[in-house]
């Protein structure tokens, strides 16, 4: 089975969840012999793993006809795709695109990020999607995000092969409500035009079955997984020199992710716990705010920021953390938990956060009641029989939720819709 | 002549309210009030209120053929004498047929008998007792512990209070090929007579008797007693169950109670009769022996502690809370016992059980949440205990005192035993004896030394 799949970032060179996610899955599905993946990208650069898949950059695919001489062809395609895989594409140029602005061998640059013409990437995507999906047989096209849908959507009109789109965040996630209604456009049209939905959690199946009026006979879920932690992360050491119990939150500092209420959950615990530090670890628009409120608390011998973690820093920050927070106020699935849990620390997640689904070996509360994760952080760091269980159980629940397992479900979902059963 | 025992258990907890950390030291309730008395009166009310009718009629009906035995826990006791007291009326009333009888259990429904390292269970036990007397007037003279908790360790402890019987489990594990429908021994001790539960029948009466898919549904009392007369040459069936099997767990519409009703006609017939627990103790001797090095409780799947103790946090709560012991029985504060009883009922190590969670039964969203609150709980019961000593006296000095006094009293006990026995060793006990008082007046100088010094350092602070 060939799967044609649309995404917008990949490791080792990623932006947010979305990329983490697209390559735990697609590994996870590479396991079977006969699925035969191709990915497009907008713009990948060169180191990623293709020993699985098939990486097609988008911004090496000609949409307009061109006719450059092979020396500057070579030196444009930068070895991303060969020269016949170039002239292959050409031919299957149908559509006129010149209204689009091109290069010298007729693709697009795209910025492969999230910028401010992101509305203008998405339709540049689209019109690649009308050329690589004519380049050869596919059985079945799988769009990542709200971005990808567009392209899906087209890939799917010129084929009529189905169309499988996979919901990892919506924008009622990541506006708190107040819903962009032109993402809110492409998202709907997406969906309506897919052939089958797969959403990361149950609690985003929901939305898109109500907030997008969706059949929920279409809408399946498959809960995100992790990749087992390398050795090289295995080895970092916990380095805590404080003598101080040190509880994380760790992500990016925005409205979705519920910054004030650690903060607020900070002040109840520290009025009467001593010995404990709160770090808050990431940066975002709200960053500024949250220093004001430390400040206003009187907590801030106690309460740090360490701005944003790349790469190890935040490995090294998990471990060396004694407890782990995500009191996001809606997160469609939220891997960071279980990170923390497979570096052994105790984790305290939202009830709004799609992982808290499939995690029982976890502190859930709901992300308002600050009475709640005050106590239960408080019960962490002053009873250590505590902590140790949920750091082994954790552990040991973590390691059981596999992408192997994420990937059979998409695989089911692909029989399904191609009729195989 | 074969007979059928028949025993209900009666138990509700004292359920905890919502109690945060930083209630620690400012609030000193623990209860959920609201809760505990809406659940008791809807229980009263759907199941041991129409239950008792329908025993009391059943008892006059079979002119005291039918018998019956009871056991309540303490905290139930108490929560039906406050909100529900009609259901002890109507208790003493059965009490007063002659056809009922009480069994001993720890006041607290607790684990008490797990700890061997301190005298809690016979205290409770005994709490117990006086407490059935008192209100029934009757000296329970058979024992059951809570969760049908047994164990070869119990055993002696269980004999040395007097108990001539006991009741178990009928659990797999220690029966083996063996059947449950006779009277046993244990093999630790066998002064005391063991009755097993009858597992399977007594689930079906508890568990089945309105499960349609069961193969045996519909049960009818004539096709119970038939089962019962069939069994070749067994002396006792013994069916223990919850209670609430009246009218909670089986519906009254299910016909529960007109099957009990119908049951003492059915076995009559069958020439099957009712016996209480003594009874059946008195009139039979010890098949066999049986030995039980795990413990064995009634819990539904694996007979055995793990709905109770099987994680670390319920390990954890368990033995916090029982470290208090020696601290807490050197309290004479009626506030602090009674608060003690409360926490100890196992039904707060249930509710921390991450394996056999069961959402109705459980006031909590988590086995963590449940953890969380207890220990909260423990904590300022810990600090409210700690107040009442001067707290010029650490922790480690109070339990080593505690522990000298406990070997002291141990070595009395010794002693008195020890003369009857033989002259020589007294001997050397009493030389003991005075090396312990000596080290004892070291120690004393020693703290007296030390306070000294205190003062000393105090004093220069000061300047």
């Amino acid at each position: 089975m060939k799967a044609l799949m649309f995404g917008w970032e990949f490791p080792p060179h990623i932006l947010g969840g979305l990329g983490t996610a697209s390559y735990g899955l697609i590994k996870g599905m590479s396991r079977h012999n006969d699925i035969d993946i191709t990915l497009v990208l907008p713009k990948p650069w060169g180191d990623e793993d293709q020993s699985f898949l098939k990486i097609i950059a988008a911004n090496k695919v000609p949409i307009v006809w061109q006719e450059p001489d092979s020396k500057v062809l070579n030196d444009s395609l930068e070895g991303r795709i060969t020269t016949d895989e170039y002239y292959n594409f050409r031919n299957c140029i149908c559509e006129d695109n010149r209204y689009i602005g091109t290069n010298g061998i007729g693709a697009v640059e795209f910025s492969g990020r999230y910028p401010d013409n992101l509305l203008e990437e998405i339709r540049n995507y689209e019109a690649v999607a009308g050329v690589v999906c004519r380049s050869n047989n596919f059985d079945i096209i799988h769009s990542h995000d709200w971005l990808t849908y567009n392209a899906g959507v087209k890939a799917k009109q010129i084929t009529g092969k189905p169309l499988v789109i996979h919901v990892h965040a919506t924008d009622f996630d990541r506006s708190r409500g107040n819903v962009n209604p032109t993402v809110y456009n492409i998202e709907k049209y997406g969906m309506d035009m897919a052939d089958h939905i797969i959403t990361v959690s149950n609690m985003t199946r929901d939305t898109v079955i109500n907030k997008y009026h969706i059949d929920p006979r279409k809408v399946t879920t498959v809960h995100n997984a992790v990749t087992p932690l390398s050795q090289e992360i295995l080895d970092i050491k916990p380095n805590n020199n404080t003598g101080d119990k040190i509880v994380t939150f760790l992500g990016r500092i925005t409205m979705q992710k519920g910054p004030e209420f650690f903060v607020q959950a900070a002040r109840q615990v520290l009025k009467r716990t001593p010995n404990v530090r709160f770090v808050m670890a990431g940066g975002g628009d709200k960053m500024a705010e949250m220093v004001d409120l430390a400040s206003a608390y009187g907590i801030v011998d106690r309460f740090h920021f360490t701005g944003f973690l790349k790469g190890k820093e935040v490995y090294e920050m998990l471990k060396s953390s004694d407890l782990y927070i995500m009191p996001s106020v809606s997160e469609p699935f939220g891997i960071s938990p279980l990170e923390a849990m497979q570096c052994g620390v105790p984790t305290i997640v939202s009830k709004q956060s799609g992982c808290a689904e499939i995690l029982s070996k976890v502190i859930k509360v709901d992300f308002w009641d600050i009475d709640a994760m005050a106590d239960a952080i408080h019960s962490i760091v002053t009873n250590d029989a505590f902590a140790e269980y949920l750091k082994v159980e954790g552990k040991k629940e973590v390691d059981e939720i596999k992408w192997e397992y994420a990937g059979d479900k998409v695989i089911n979902v692909y029989n399904q819709v191609l009729g195989y059963k | 002549m074969k007979s059928i025992c028949l025993y209900f258990q009666i138990h509700q907890p004292f359920r905890l309210k919502r109690y945060r950390f930083f209630n620690i030291g400012a609030d000193h309730h623990y209860f959920d009030d609201a809760n505990n008395e809406a659940i008791i009166k809807r229980i009263a009310k759907n199941s041991y209120i129409p239950a008792n009718n329908a025993m009391l009629q059943m008892i006059k009906e079979s002119n005291g053929e039918f018998k019956v035995a009871y056991s309540i826990s303490g905290l139930a006791l108490e929560q039906l004498e406050h909100y529900c007291p009609e259901v002890i009326d109507s208790f003493k009333k059965l009490a007063k047929t002659g056809c009922v009888e009480f069994l001993a259990e720890t006041y607290a429904h607790s684990f008490a008998s797990l700890r061997k390292e301190n005298k809690e269970f016979e205290k409770q036990v005994e709490a117990h007792s006086k407490k059935i007397e008192s209100l029934f007037g009757q000296k329970p003279t058979v024992f059951r512990n809570s969760e049908l908790l047994f164990c070869d360790d119990i055993v002696d402890r269980v004999a040395n209070m007097g108990f001539a019987g006991m009741l178990a489990e009928g659990a797999p594990q220690i029966l083996d090929w063996k059947s449950p429908n006779y009277v046993y021994c244990s093999t630790a001790n066998q002064r005391v007579k063991l009755l097993l539960k009858n597992c399977g029948m007594s689930d079906d009466i508890a568990y089945r008797f309105s499960d349609w898919g069961w193969r045996e549904f519909p049960l009818t009392a004539d096709k119970f007693a038939n089962w019962i007369m069939n069994n070749p040459d067994e002396q006792v069936v013994n069916l223990f169950m919850n209670y609430e099997v009246l009218g909670e767990i089986q519906n009254a519409n299910t016909g529960i109670f007109d099957f009990f009703k119908a049951l003492p006609n059915a076995a009559k017939n069958r020439g099957i009769r009712f016996a209480t627990p003594s009874e059946v103790i008195n009139n039979n001797m010890p098949t066999g022996q049986i030995s039980v090095p795990h413990p064995t409780t009634w819990a539904n799947a694996t007979k055995d502690l793990s709905p109770w103790l099987a994680n670390t946090i319920q390990n954890e709560a368990f033995n916090k809370l029982y470290a208090l012991t020696d601290k807490v029985n050197r309290c004479s504060d009626k506030q602090i016992i009674d608060d003690w009883y409360k926490l100890q009922s196992t039904d707060h190590l249930y509710y921390m059980s991450t394996s056999f969670y069961n959402q109705s039964f459980c006031p909590y969203d988590s086995p963590y949440d449940a953890f969380i609150n207890y220990m909260n709980v423990l904590s300022d019961f810990n600090k409210r205990v700690d107040s009442f000593f001067t707290a010029d006296i650490s922790e480690e000095e109070l339990n080593s005192l505690v522990k000298e006094k406990l070997a002291l009293e141990a070595e009395l006990a010794a002693l008195k035993s020890g003369k009857k026995v033989s002259k020589t060793e007294t001997k050397s006990e009493t030389t003991k004896k005075a090396t312990k008082e000596t080290k004892k007046v070291v120690e004393e100088k020693k703290v007296a030394k030390e306070t000294e010094a205190k003062k000393k350092t105090k004093k220069t602070n000061s300047k």
